[in-house]
Parts: structure tokens; sequence; C-alpha cells
């Protein structure tokens, strides 16, 4: 349907090339987050890797820092329809995390669990290879609290609610388990060039 | 083509302050929840399209839907809104969207609202929505605005005014116009002095505004020492 008036303002073509469908670009680094911005000290910080509800694997801040890291530079893409290109982050690869402590996969499913109480569901086969990170760095400095430092999950190939901020841990699940937006009309996956934004996409 | 896609027609148009106006949509919607937002859809003559969010202010179950667009000068849509968007004209939305920053009537109170700048939107179908709960519920409202008239729904929220419902005006570049406001940046200090002075322990808070003013409030009121499970936020805008 087209809209009377509406002229748009349409990007470049390379810019055009990068965008999915329904995505604008943005300069700035927006910020959205369900609640306050939780104070997380290093000191306190502790990732773990579940089985369910049992800890396969926990390091502190220090045994973290010191883990293989990797650098990815791209586009994020956010589901209140801006995208942020050449972002660049640091951190440790899932399948860096795993391989160091040894896990061999429970399941092919994973929620992603934040200090703040949100969780959100990834497939495994969503987190292998150069496709995710636990970042602590971006921009070469540490992720400030509002864009989840210490630590948030990157997943930039799909919307970046999946990358979850002030990320605690990964708990493995025996099947694709809801996590609290896709609780709330969120898409389970969340793919940006498919535009998965709501459960019925 | 995805069905959730739906026409409204925009039935009225009025003016709010200098930077936001009211459009008042006619569409075939599920009845939205208090706090809720829209997704809306404008397509060009050659199939180009534009997609962007705006919260809902009108209460759920109004026979139009209301939002309040703030013009962003360098904005690819607001403008269109402003300026050419026309009353009988038909857009695209979808929604209604969003089940976090959505207050229920039997959710109950005390209910603390802060607004910063068009903030104010998916609070004031909050607001609107409390008057309609069978039992009063126990809110207040601290809403920021660069000046007195800039602050949206005066009118309405003074009609609100009860011993259950007070709103307090904050300007932060113009002087206030009534006892009990505040002229200044809303901080630490002055949200702990408001809520002394409403002396009740706010259950169900919502703050939502531009992120600076969000991040200031909601810290703040972590401060105050409100536990963080009550604090549902809502930003727009980021970080450099």
């Amino acid at each position: 349907m087209v809209t009377r008036g509406f002229g748009g303002r349409r990007p470049r073509a390379e810019t055009a090339k990068r965008l999915p469908p329904g995505q604008h670009e943005t300069f700035d680094f927006p910020v959205l987050a369900k609640g306050p911005t939780p104070r997380i000290a290093l000191a306190d910080w502790r990732f773990t890797i579940k089985d369910g509800p049992r800890p396969l694997a926990s390091w502190s801040w220090a045994e973290f820092e010191a883990l293989p890291r990797t650098l990815w530079q791209g586009d994020i893409h956010c589901v209140t329809q801006w995208s942020k290109f050449d972002t660049s982050w640091e951190g440790v690869r899932i399948d860096d995390l795993l391989q160091a402590a040894g896990i061999v996969p429970p399941s092919g499913f994973v929620l992603a669990q934040s200090f703040d109480d949100y969780d959100t569901n990834v497939p495994l086969a969503d987190l292998g290879g150069n496709q995710a990170m636990i970042a602590t760095r971006y921009a070469g400095q540490p992720i400030e609290p509002e864009h989840g430092g210490p630590a948030r999950l990157l997943v930039p190939h799909l919307y970046f609610w999946k990358s979850a901020k002030w990320i605690s841990g990964l708990r493995f699940t025996a099947r694709d388990e809801a996590g609290f937006w896709e609780l709330r009309g969120y898409h389970m996956r969340g793919d940006p060039w498919l535009q998965q934004r709501y459960s019925d996409d | 083509m995805n069905p959730s896609w739906k026409e409204a027609i925009v039935e009225r148009i009025e003016p709010g302050t200098e930077r936001i106006k009211r459009f008042f949509l006619r569409a075939p919607l599920a009845r939205h929840e208090a706090g809720q937002h829209l997704d809306v859809r404008l397509t060009a003559e050659d199939g180009y399209q534009a997609q962007r969010s705006y919260s809902i202010a009108s209460a759920p179950g109004d026979a139009l839907i209301e939002l309040a667009v703030d013009r962003l000068d360098d904005g690819e849509v607001s403008p269109f809104f402003h300026d050419l968007l026309q009353p009988g004209d038909t857009i695209e939305v979808r929604g209604p969207i969003g089940g976090h920053f959505v207050w229920r009537p039997e959710d109950g109170g005390p209910l603390l609202m802060i607004a910063g700048g068009s903030g104010i939107v998916p609070l004031m179908a909050i607001a609107r929505q409390r008057v309609r709960a069978a039992e009063p519920v126990d809110a207040l409202l601290i809403y920021s605005a660069r000046r007195w008239e800039d602050l949206l729904y005066r009118d309405e929220l003074a009609s609100f005014e009860s011993t259950h419902f007070r709103w307090i005006a904050i300007t932060t570049r113009g002087p206030k116009h009534r006892p009990g406001d505040a002229e200044r940046r809303l901080d630490g200090p002055l949200l702990h002095e408001l809520l002394t002075g409403w002396r009740h322990d706010p259950a169900q808070v919502f703050v939502c505004g531009a992120n600076r003013f969000v991040e200031a409030a909601t810290g703040s009121l972590v401060d105050e020492g409100i536990a963080a499970q009550r604090i549902r936020a809502e930003r727009y805008g980021g970080t450099a």
C-alpha cells in the first residue's frame, strides 16, 4: 500500500545492501534494557556454564580475561529498526569457552542468562565458530555498563536482543525454551534478514 | 506479505506542544495494554519502505488509537507525520507490541511514573487506564520537560488530580508554574524529596524517556532502595 505523500530518505546503495528489511542506519548507539542498569563489581563477577541447574564450569573475571580472545567487526541490527555498521568487539568465542572447559554440549539449545534476571534463547548452532562471543570490549575499551558491561553476549547475525547484556552464564536446555522477550511476543530465533521480529513472523 | 500489517485511517490530528502532534487512528487491531507500542510502516511510490515504533497514548479499549509523535528535525518519518500526513490518509500499522512495559489495573500500586519529554506517551496510556480502574490506585507522575509549554496533556493530567493521583511538573529550562513543581533537572536529591513527600512505597515503577534521563532516574530509584525488579524502563536514543 503506497502511503500518500511519503517520499522517504533512501540510503546510498552500499548502505542499502547492508540493511536488513525494515531497518535504518543509526550513528549513535541506542540503549535498550528492561530496567535499571545493574551495578556489577568485577570482584563479584562470575560466568557459569550450566546443564540445566547443574554447573559445568565457572570463571572469575581474572580467569575469564586469561582465555583466548577474538576480535569481531561488523554490523548489528536491533528489532527496534536501527542498525549500526562497523562495530568492533573483542571477547571469547563460545567454541573457545567450551573447549577451555572441556565441555561436550549436552544439548543443542542454550539460554543466555544475565545479572538482571534477563534471559534469551539461542540455538547452539547460532553460537559456534565466529558467529558469537562473550564480549568484554567494545571499540577497544571495556564495555560501558549501559551497553552491557562488564560482559555481554554478541550474536550479531541475530536481532540484538539475543546479544544479552550483563551476561552471567549460559544454560543448556533440553529443548528450545523461550527467554524474556520470546515470552513477550518476540520471535524465537530473530534473524533480521528474514525479519523475524515477532512471534507470528 | 505479512498479514499482521493493517491499514489505519487517520481520523484526526491535534496539536500537542510546539514539537509534538497527536494522531488519532482507526485501526483493526487487537485491544492493547497500557504501555504498549505500534509499529508503523510507510511505503513510497517506488516500493521503498520505512518502519518505526511509536508508543500508544490512548487507553485500552478507546475507539481511536492515539499516537503522539515528537518531531525529530533530521528524522525520516516524524517530519512526514508532522508536515504531510492529513486526516483521511491511510498508513500501515502492526501491533500492539511489547509485554513488559505494561500496566494492568490488577497490577495495582502504589504506582510511580517518571517521564522525560515524549516519554510521557506510554505513561499517559497508563494514567488514563488507572482513572478507569474500579479501585483507586495511588499514583505519582513525575514529568520532566524543557518548559511548562512543552508538557503534553497538562489539562488532562490536572483533571486526574485527586487524593490518589498527583503529578509533578519538572521544567529544566523554564520557570515552574505551580507550587510543588520543580525548575531543575531531576536528580537523586530531587527524586528523594519528591518520594518523601509522596509517602508511598512504590510497588510498580515505570520510567520512560531519553536514555540519559532514564539512566539517571533509574539509578536514583535504585539508590532510594527501590528493588530493580519493580522498575520497568523504556528508553529512546543512545550514547554517542
